[in-house]
């Protein structure tokens, strides 16, 4: 119940990193923070008491696996938040380039 | 010569990254095909074979790599991936439904096992590894293109 | 399992590092010891596939942020009107984590997961499939629809970065726009 709440306490860490900075790298920094605390959150689920991880063995026999099926969401969720992350940082090379500055409150302009 | 030898890193980085690059090719191959008997998979193995190239153009300069496998090669590949992917799904209307497992799944623990999913790992592969090292091309281009502009 | 605390401790404070410090270089450091310590809650929570992939993606996020930051720091001042912001964002991240600890009471304890789905998977993935790692028969054989749209997403990403990257050609002055019709 403790490890829940210090993942949730992560969670709300990453969120205060979004919302608050002006910085355009740190509004990257605070969305992965959220993006690792949600995938351990699932990977802490899965875990059962004194249990082995979820492959097979030809010498042993395995009585008691982990859950394997947060494992298989986690899974993707690691190759998508490495995509995400690599278009906010493509946007955020193109806002310097045009502006100048990465300070969200001097991109005001709209231009057609 | 001597534009080529300016960029990139410097001597002892390009030896090593020159000895070290077939070795972290094969290991991403053993994850990729390994991935039904032992942890790995297509997604880490894919990523793996692309930081073998980002090594290699961090070390070498822009230039020497583009040489080496050029922006159209690199799109080819994910391509091919995915339709690859795909048209492994749609072989599974031979048997019945949409991703049916129809290749003969042969005794557990053995390399060629397991019907249709090491093939699955390696489109998946194919895909992520080209598809990373595009996105990656695509950002020191940006790069070299500022710089070119001021 | 005080292994797991103490990394739990380790990230958080890594995170309070990378919210406060103002050197971007520094930050995105700060970021790289939160993942690589995230990798190694994996392993001792007994999932090897996680371990490999979550390694291997922190080590491409860095070089891709540290391509973004290098010598592009700029001296930020706060403005006024601070102490009301921070009170009223703390102010809501607080009924959030008394909401979460109220909910958190309906979880099953950790350490005791009710795998009503997973049992079948695990009795049945060696002779449904001839798999041996459960994980790979899951996300390859019985739920292969997730794999799909993970490959889409991928596919998506590169044409969003490839858009934003193009160089939008400029005309030379005095030549005309020809309709395409035409």
């Amino acid at each position: 119940m403790i490890l829940y709440l210090l993942c949730l306490v992560l969670f709300s860490l990453g969120i205060y990193c979004t919302v608050r900075k002006r910085n355009i790298i740190k509004i990257i920094v605070g969305i992965m923070i959220l993006e690792y605390s949600v995938n351990l959150f699932f990977a802490l689920i899965a875990y059962k008491e004194n249990g082995r991880a979820p492959i097979y063995s030809e010498t042993q026999d395995i009585l008691n696996m982990v859950d394997p099926l947060p494992h298989a969401l986690v899974l993707t969720a690691i190759v998508i938040g490495l995509a995400t992350t690599a278009l906010l940082v493509a946007i955020a090379i193109k806002i310097y380039e045009k502006y100048g500055t990465f300070d969200i409150t001097k991109i005001r302009e709209l231009r057609g | 010569m001597n534009k080529q030898e300016q960029q990139g890193m410097t001597i002892i980085v390009k030896t090593v990254t020159r000895l070290t690059f077939g070795l972290i090719l094969l290991y991403g191959a053993y994850i990729v095909l390994h991935g039904h008997v032992s942890p790995g998979g297509g997604f880490a193995g894919g990523v793996i074979i692309a930081l073998a190239f980002i090594n290699l153009m961090l070390a070498f300069g822009r230039d020497v790599t583009l040489k080496k496998i050029s922006k159209g090669s690199t799109s080819f590949f994910e391509s091919v991936g995915a339709i690859l992917f795909f048209g492994i799904a749609l072989l599974g209307f031979i048997g019945g439904c949409f991703f049916l497992n129809i290749l003969p799944k042969g005794a557990p623990f053995r390399l060629f096992s397991a019907g249709i999913i090491p093939f699955c790992n390696i489109a998946i592969m194919l895909k992520v590894g080209a598809g990373i090292f595009a996105i990656f091309l695509a950002l020191v281009l940006l790069e070299t293109e500022a710089k070119e502009r001021k | 399992m005080i292994e797991l605390y103490v990394l739990l401790i380790i990230m958080i404070i890594g995170a309070i590092i990378a919210i406060r410090v103002e050197d971007l270089l520094s930050c995105v450091i700060a970021v790289g010891v939160i993942g690589l310590s995230l990798s190694i809650a994996f392993l001792i929570l007994k999932a090897p596939d996680l371990a490999i992939t979550q390694l291997v993606v922190e080590i491409l996020c860095l070089i891709i942020l540290i391509r973004a930051t290098l010598r592009k720091d700029l001296p930020f001042s706060a403005t006024g009107r601070w102490v009301l912001n921070t009170a009223i964002v703390l102010f809501f991240i607080l009924i959030f984590l008394a909401a979460a600890a109220k909910c958190l009471k309906d979880l099953p304890g950790f350490g005791y997961p009710m795998m009503n789905v997973s049992k079948e998977y695990i009795e049945k993935a060696v002779e449904m499939t001839g798999a041996v790692n459960v994980v790979s028969a899951i996300i390859l054989d019985f739920r292969a629809y997730d794999t799909l749209g993970e490959a889409t997403i991928l596919f998506t990403a590169v044409i969003g970065v490839l858009a934003i990257v193009r160089k939008i050609g400029k005309k030379k002055e005095g030549t005309k726009i020809e309709d395409e019709h035409e």
